[in-house]
């Protein structure tokens, strides 16, 4: 039973990620949600003191109101003039910084692990349970991971072709006289929602790992977005499965032995992937060659 | 106050500490301005969580704590990441950023399983490896700030003298290539003293917040000159004031680290800048415009008279 709830926080955090991770990777925005994971952290901290308590629904609004903060903080200090990498870096490490020495100024009031805001603590999910009217109602983390899968699938449903051009032509959507502007933050709020909620399961880095990779390797292997949320979730889903085994063979972190295997899998797409892959493209090459 | 500046200085230990950070801020602000104005900023967060598996191998392979190998590890850890990011990003379709990313994470997570690995195994000596996540220079002990001391005092040299060649590929790298520079060659030991800087500052900062200090300072500095030496040295003084008050703050408690401490030093230092900078500045600039608003408003107003005084003389 404890490895059943393990393996489906997992799959629940990568599929989640695999497919907003779709989005960010054809916006450009895969630093972006990188920032975004990282600076949460002061919104849980804070979340932590006001309430004194790990109330799921507090912690869910303050991470997400930073992630938000920090999108719009990035957006302002670019139009200010400064590069955009530079601002992503900026704000990110600011927000982080603050989130660690909030942490561990209050070490004795916040039943929260530095090390567990790097790794996450996948492994004590089922033993974090919530009670509603007295009957066990299972892991806290389950529950707002798939409160956030809901969002997720519900939001994306009904704005699918909106997200859509959003994300291949920004320029198009304004044309068309999409609200850009709304659903990039709509975006950015998932993205943040997805990172707070995940946040405790594999950690702030991790996150990023699990919003990049699955995308990417299912962006090597086809051209068409819904093929590619597919995928995309299938890489998450299977780096998720075979991680969790293979951290119990290593006796080492399974939110890393998660974000490793998902590496594994992109290398192999990189290799093999039968159109953009480097042996498809080696080949491609020769042939041309003997046909010259 | 006074008191507990006094004490800084009189203890030996606590004097090496402050002396290696507020050198190691200055190098790394040096360095931190040529990748700034190259807008590969964020390459410095790549390298740095990168490092981890590398320091991880050096602790696995001689079993003991030493800032020599830990900085040798991060180094090879480090350029193989670049290599990666540049192989993804030349033979697939993938942008920069992703690969980036990608790459960051990959690299973390296998030092993240290797970390808990070591840390399961208890081989004793083990404990403290954590503290490179988040940096604890009160954690150092002599010979380690000798390496960070010698290390930035590389970086500020190398800075200096290749100042001509790293001013030319930060601004025109074509420009460079055409007067006959090895560009390839240069933007390599360039890679390669960024690489250095973050390696070096990875005991005192962490891996999570050190690319702040490349960051940071050379983004304030740009807020003051237009002029690349008085940016390195508005960087590197930055650089400098947020090493020595990160190092300062963190002796006056035993749970208060380094790292974050600098990190939020320097985006204090950053915030004034983009406030307050003559020129550049936010406040001078809303001033500026407020001044050209009232400048415009008065020609407009004499303009209106003139022309009907011109009206009534007809």
């Amino acid at each position: 039973m404890m490895d059943f709830w393990i393996i489906l926080t997992a799959v629940l955090v990568a599929s989640a990620c695999s497919i907003l991770g779709c989005f960010l990777i054809l916006r450009r925005m895969a630093l972006v949600g990188d920032a975004i994971s990282h600076a949460v952290l002061p919104g849980i901290a804070i979340a932590f003191l006001m309430s004194g308590t790990r109330d799921s629904m507090w912690m869910l609004l303050g991470a997400t109101a930073f992630g938000l903060l920090t999108v719009f903080l990035i957006q302002t200090l670019q139009t200010s003039g400064l590069q955009s990498d530079a601002s992503i870096g900026i704000v990110f490490t600011a927000l982080f910084a603050v989130g660690v020495l909030l942490i561990s100024l209050n070490a004795q009031h916040i039943d929260l692990d530095l090390d567990c805001v790097l790794f996450g603590e996948i492994a004590y999910v089922p033993w974090d349970t919530w009670t509603l009217g007295g009957t066990d109602m299972g892991p806290r983390a389950v529950w707002m991971l798939g409160i956030t899968l809901t969002v997720i699938l519900l939001l994306l449903g009904l704005f699918y072709k909106q997200f859509k051009i959003c994300a291949f032509d920004p320029a198009m959507a304004v044309a068309c006289g999409i609200p850009v502007l709304l659903f990039h933050y709509l975006l950015m709020g998932m993205v943040s929602m997805t990172a707070v909620s995940s946040f405790e399961s594999v950690g702030a880095i991790l996150v990023v790992g699990m919003l990049i990779i699955p995308a990417a390797t299912a962006y090597l292997l086809t051209n068409r977005l819904g093929v590619m949320i597919g995928l995309s979730v299938a890489v998450g889903i299977v780096s998720a499965v075979a991680g969790y085994l293979i951290s119990y063979a290593l006796d080492a972190s399974i939110a890393g032995c998660i974000v490793s295997v998902a590496g594994i899998l992109f290398i192999l797409a990189l290799i093999l992937a039968p159109k953009n892959g480097l042996i498809a493209r080696f080949a491609r090459r020769r042939n041309i060659a003997q046909v010259v | 106050m006074l008191d507990w500046l006094i004490s800084l200085w009189s203890d030996p230990n606590t004097r090496w500490i402050l002396m290696g950070c507020t050198l190691l801020g200055l190098g790394s602000g040096v360095i931190g301005s040529f990748t700034f104005l190259r807008r590969e900023s964020l390459l410095g967060d790549t390298l740095a969580h990168a490092a981890l598996p590398g320091v991880c191998i050096a602790f696995m392979l001689h079993e003991v704590k030493s800032a020599s190998l830990f900085l040798i590890g991060a180094l090879v850890a480090g350029i193989a990441a670049v290599f990666c990011v540049s192989a993804i990003t030349r033979w697939t379709k993938i942008k920069s950023d992703a690969a980036m990313g990608i790459v960051l994470t990959f690299f973390f997570g296998v030092g993240t399983v290797m970390l808990t690995h070591i840390q399961h195994s208890g081989s004793g000596s083990q404990s403290g490896l954590d503290k490179y996540l988040f940096g604890q220079a009160a954690a150092m002990v002599t010979s380690d700030v000798y390496i960070l001391m010698g290390v930035s005092v590389l970086l500020v040299v190398a800075a200096m003298l290749l100042f001509k060649e790293f001013k030319l590929i930060s601004f025109d790298p074509g420009f460079a290539r055409g007067i006959g520079l090895p560009v390839g060659l240069l933007e390599h030991a360039m890679l390669i003293l960024t690489t250095v800087a973050v390696a070096a500052g990875i005991q005192a900062v962490g891996v999570v917040l050190v690319a702040a200090l490349l960051i940071t300072p050379a983004a304030a500095a740009r807020y003051w000159t237009d002029r690349l030496p008085v940016m390195l040295a508005y960087a590197g003084l930055f650089g400098a004031l947020s090493g020595a008050s990160g190092a300062a703050i963190s002796t006056l408690g035993e749970g208060i680290p380094t790292g974050p401490v600098t990190v939020l030093a320097a985006t204090l230092l950053f915030v004034l800048s983009l406030l307050l900078a003559p020129g550049r500045g936010l406040l001078s600039k809303a001033l500026r415009h407020r001044n050209l608003k009232a400048d415009y408003a008065r020609s407009a107003e004499r303009s209106a008279l003139n022309a009907a005084e011109g009206g009534s003389q007809k």
